[in-house]
């Protein structure tokens, strides 16, 4: 590649690709093609979402999370009391979702600065783990064990009621997963993305380049949680509930596969593993009520085992193993 | 009062016992495996099978547990295990998590899903009592059974891994792999054997704990949290950390849950998240944690 | 590079392929039950979609000239799934009842999809008061626990029960029963001393129950969901708590018929109240419980199996008795009606569902465990007739 070329190439990565416009003029078009699916597809635009913000901080900054979660619940709760008690206007709804995440991801992101990966393993988790324990313990404010009933949303911009198909709240989700991630997307690409990945891939090196790393760390994980609590936030308001699974370790756990499915450090990783995840979750669902999870463990293993790259290349699955590309 | 810390210590020493096989291979093989519960699952289930379908008595359930997940576990290294060893960590994370969720939905379709109940032999269903009203201390006779094998194991354990030879090529294996496969160490058998060994320890603390924990197919993903806790917070390059982490959790968590029921399981996470801050690699490290 | 154009590709790829086409039939009554199937409470989804095919094939799948579609949804006990999947029944398959509800926040979560959509709900297992007022369509044939915890109150002042220290798991149904029981044995002259509250999630009974010890009152009142009553009788028994005697009384899911011959015979003599035992004494309940057994390798039916037999019940009878039109299917609202008023026979005793409460009002009787042909039973030894729910008389 002649010098030339590169940059040309390196400015080219932030530019939106053809293919890109196509695939979400798909999504967006998707709710009215085949409205049947409304539901599901809301609920994967507010998984992608939420794995989009953890691909920030695992993906881009190498932090592994076992409880974002908290930030996901926290979001959803504080959306969902603002409507219940407050006033019912769900985009004033979703900041006030989004500023109570923030402020629990700046006041956690003190425990992740330190440790390897397996204490910050544990101390997310456990930070997870507590939060679903207060919403439990401060039933008279969440409704602990049963929840949190009589969540109303009003109409967004005054027009666009929420409707039993599930359409509007589609859309709705669908328009914040957009505006999101062209956000992320330019965080990602900027100078600021790339000390992050600076700092993921060598912490000692980025530090004597003089990366400032503790603030970083800093910023990549109130970043990540305010849109994790963006994605909770839409969860509540579009179900019109609140329950303490928000915050139950398996939500952790499962946004975390869906990151690594899709792809980690490409913000895409998060929205392809959301589709693929959950439509297959449904389609098991249906077909073995009882048993699906065996299936998604069968996948896991043979996806690992068979290396995540070669998965969406099925010609290398059979050949003698040819280096994958990371 | 004595007899909370006495349920708190017993608790502790079983939980030591399920934990200690993921703290030596995840100290061993740098292998973060989250699908040790489910090894001690099926140590519990092969104590109930056996219980109740060939009216084998409990003492000799007990090594058959322990020989049925060290058998499973040694099979699944060989097999599966070994390729996994040098995939990035959140391989390793997603392949266990597959092979946990492949053992519930396998067991709760073989077994149901109800609780297991195991009707314990007569003697080990008594009480003893000292003292009493304030300082009375109650000692359930299945609790004092479970701390004297798992204080009895632990002392082996020590032995097994100060002073034979297997114990130092283990220990050289865990400080340097590489060095210690130059020296002339198989590395691939201490591998194997050790995963076997801490394999069939989770299945005998499956086996143990199946009374006091309880036992379902849903068991690896409640209790993986704990287990993680004890090697997080005890490191994993002594035996005797997460030993002292797990009565340590044990204690606090029964403690909290009789004087301040309210608050019960926060103080078992808080504590473990202050632990982790102020000593991020554990509690009781030797020396300076290793890059990577 | 590539890899992410073919990854696009095959999303869009995905997205369609899920679209399958949805055959609409018009003589078909749709019934969505939705249980949870796997986790904590699968045992109850097990045992009620068991009882409810076995009314399917006792009584056939054609009613007033319409076939009876079950559809079974798995919901794990997490209430955002069970609305989702409430939805799509009711928006995709058109079904013409909703039934199950495993859990509480279930039922409370799906309540405004049957408000908005105008389909019947009946509640089959979920047992706190406050389900049939979170929405006018909600029917329910289970159990409300303050109709079962009352019953105790009132027996124990009478058999030498003066103090008593409550134990329930802490979410909706337990407080119910904790708030009842205390307040109807204060009015008949008995002390709760203190009232414990167990976390939901990951229970361990054993420093609960050891306070319980160190408080030594005359009873310990339980309440657990049905699956966790082995774990207290363990402790229980582990603790030398009879021994010191404190007696244990709780409502039946601690005694479920479907884990109770597995407790041992620790649990003789342990009284409960509740509303349906495997050995009743009558002839209909004789015959459920054999071909309940006899399609299900032998499995003793429950509470819970009893509660979804029952609502296929009512929902075939108001099938039957609805209002409509010529050949339509009767609307959502003319089957409520159908539904509110049955008065029947049920393998536990005779039920029937309020008008105005849409809840059940049933007998509860004062059982205790003895051992039958070498099995572990609940035999009833007193009955309180035509219990309402006082969570609502008020």
């Amino acid at each position: 590649m002649t010098q030339l070329n590169a940059r040309e190439w390196l400015l080219g990565q932030s530019r939106i690709k053809p293919l890109e416009a196509v695939f979400w003029l798909l999504a967006f078009a998707a709710p009215v093609l085949t409205p049947s699916h409304a539901l599901i597809i809301n609920e994967i635009a507010i998984v992608a979402l939420f794995a989009i913000s953890l691909d920030i901080i695992l993906g881009y900054t190498g932090i592994v999370s076992l409880g974002h979660a908290a930030f996901f619940g926290l979001g959803g709760y504080a959306a969902a009391l603002f409507a219940k008690h407050v006033m019912p206007d769900p985009l004033v709804g979703l900041a006030v979702g989004i500023a109570a995440a923030t402020l629990l991801g700046l006041m956690a992101s003190l425990t992740i600065l330190r440790g390897s990966d397996l204490t910050r393993l544990m101390v997310t988790l456990g930070l997870g783990l507590i939060l679903m324990e207060l919403a439990n313990k401060l039933d008279w404010l969440t409704g602990g064990a049963d929840g949190l009933q009589g969540v109303v949303m009003g109409s967004i911009l005054g027009r666009f009621e929420f409707d039993l198909s599930g359409q509007t709240a589609a859309y709705y989700s669908l328009s914040v997963l957009l505006v999101f991630f062209m956000l992320l997307r330019r965080v990602t690409q900027s100078p600021l993305g790339a000390t992050l990945m600076a700092i993921r891939d060598n912490r000692l090196r980025a530090m004597s380049i003089g990366i400032p790393v503790n603030a970083r760390l800093t910023l990549a994980y109130t970043l990540a949680a305010a849109v994790a609590g963006a994605a909770g936030a839409l969860m509540t308001q579009t179900t019109g509930f609140a329950s303490l699974d928000l915050f139950e370790f398996h939500r952790s756990a499962d946004v975390l596969l869906i990151l690594v499915i899709g792809g980690t450090g490409w913000l895409y990783g998060g929205v392809a593993g959301a589709i693929v995840f959950k439509l297959m979750q449904d389609f098991l669902s249906s077909i073995t009520p009882q048993y699906w999870m065996f299936w998604i463990g069968l996948f896991l293993v043979v996806l690992v085992l068979v290396g995540r790259d070669r998965l969406i290349r099925p010609w290398t699955w059979l050949g003698a193993g040819r280096k994958g590309q990371s | 009062m004595l007899t909370i810390l006495f349920d708190g210590v017993a608790y502790g020493m079983l939980l030591f016992i399920l934990a200690v096989g993921l703290a030596v291979t995840m100290g061993l093989m740098n292998f973060i495996n989250l699908a040790h519960g489910a090894f001690a699952m099926a140590g519990g289930y092969i104590t109930v099978l056996l219980m109740q379908r060939l009216g084998v008595p409990f003492l000799v359930c007990l090594p058959l547990a322990f020989l049925g997940a060290a058998l499973m576990g040694a099979l699944l290294e060989r097999t599966l295990y070994r390729p996994m060893y040098n995939k990035p960590h959140l391989d390793q994370v997603l392949f266990s998590i597959g092979l946990v969720f492949m053992a519930v939905a396998s067991v709760d379709y073989f077994l149901g899903s109800s609780q297991q109940n195991i009707h314990l032999p007569v003697w080990l269903k008594g009480r003893t009592e000292i003292g009493s009203d304030a300082f009375m201390l109650g000692m359930g006779h299945y609790r004092l059974f479970i701390i004297a094998v798992c204080a009895a194991l632990t002392v082996a354990l020590q032995y097994v891994l100060t002073k034979t030879r297997f114990g130092s090529r283990l220990r050289a294996s865990v400080d340097d792999q590489r060095v210690a496969a130059g020296l002339g160490i198989n590395v691939n058998l201490v591998f194997l054997s050790t995963f076997a060994v801490g394999s069939g320890l989770a299945g005998l603390g499956g086996a143990l704990g199946a009374e006091v924990l309880g036992l379902d197919p849903t068991f690896p993903l409640k209790f993986m949290v704990y287990f993680l806790i004890v090697v997080a917070v005890g490191g994993t390059s002594s035996i005797t950390g997460p030993l002292l982490a797990a009565l340590l959790l044990g204690i606090a968590d029964v403690a909290g849950k009789y004087y301040i029921p309210k608050l019960g399981a926060f103080i078992v996470y808080s504590l473990m998240i202050a632990i982790l801050i102020w000593r991020p690699q554990g509690l009781f490290v030797r020396k300076a944690a290793k890059s990577s | 590079m590539k890899r992410r154009q073919f990854t696009a590709a095959a999303l869009a790829a995905t997205t369609f392929a899920a679209a399958l086409p949805a055959l609409a039939q018009d003589n078909t009554f749709k019934i969505g039950l939705i249980l949870p199937m796997t986790g904590q409470q699968a045992s109850t989804g097990r045992q009620i979609e068991a009882a409810a095919r076995l009314y399917m094939a006792q009584n056939g799948d054609t009613v007033a000239g319409k076939k009876i579609q079950l559809i079974v949804k798995d919901d794990t006990s997490l209430p955002d799934t069970t609305r989702r999947l409430a939805q799509e029944l009711v928006v995709n398959d058109k079904v013409n009842v909703l039934a199950g509800f495993g859990i509480t926040p279930s039922a409370l979560a799906t309540a405004p999809i049957a408000t908005q959509s105008k389909t019947p709900l009946v509640v089959m297992a979920a047992a706190t008061s406050s389900i049939t007022e979170a929405s006018p369509y909600i029917v329910r044939t289970s159990f409300t626990l303050p109709q079962v915890s009352v019953a105790l109150a009132d027996w124990a002042p009478k058999n030498g029960i003066k103090k008593v220290v409550t134990l329930v798991s802490d979410y909706g149904p337990g407080i119910d029963a904790e708030k009842f029981f205390k307040e109807r044995l204060t009015f008949n002259g008995g002390q709760v001393t203190e009232a414990l509250r167990v976390p939901m999630r990951n229970p361990d009974f054993a420093p609960f129950l050891q306070k319980v010890r160190d408080l030594k009152p005359d009873a310990m009142f339980v309440f657990v969901p049905s699956g966790a009553g082995a774990a207290v009788m363990k402790q229980f028994l582990e603790r030398g708590m009879d021994k010191a005697g404190i007696k244990m009384i709780a409502t039946g899911d601690v005694t479920d018929d479907d884990q109770l011959n597995d407790m041992g015979d620790g649990a003789l003599g342990v009284v409960s109240s509740h509303h349906y035992s495997a050995a009743h004494p009558s002839a209909t309940n004789k015959k459920f419980v054999e071909a309940f057994g006899k399609a299900n390798k032998g499995l003793r039916p429950n509470f819970m199996a009893v509660g979804g037999y029952d609502g296929m019940r009512v929902i075939y009878e108001a099938l039957r008795t609805a209002k409509t039109t010529g050949k339509a299917t009767p609307t959502g609202d003319a089957l409520l009606a159908a539904m509110k008023g049955q008065i029947f026979e049920s393998p536990r005793g005779p039920i029937f569902i309020d008008a105005q409460t849409r809840d059940v009002v049933q007998n509860v009787y004062l059982r205790k465990v003895e051992k039958k042909d070498g099995q572990l039973y609940n035999i009833e030894f007193d009955v309180i007739k035509d219990v309402k729910d006082p969570g609502k008389t008020r």
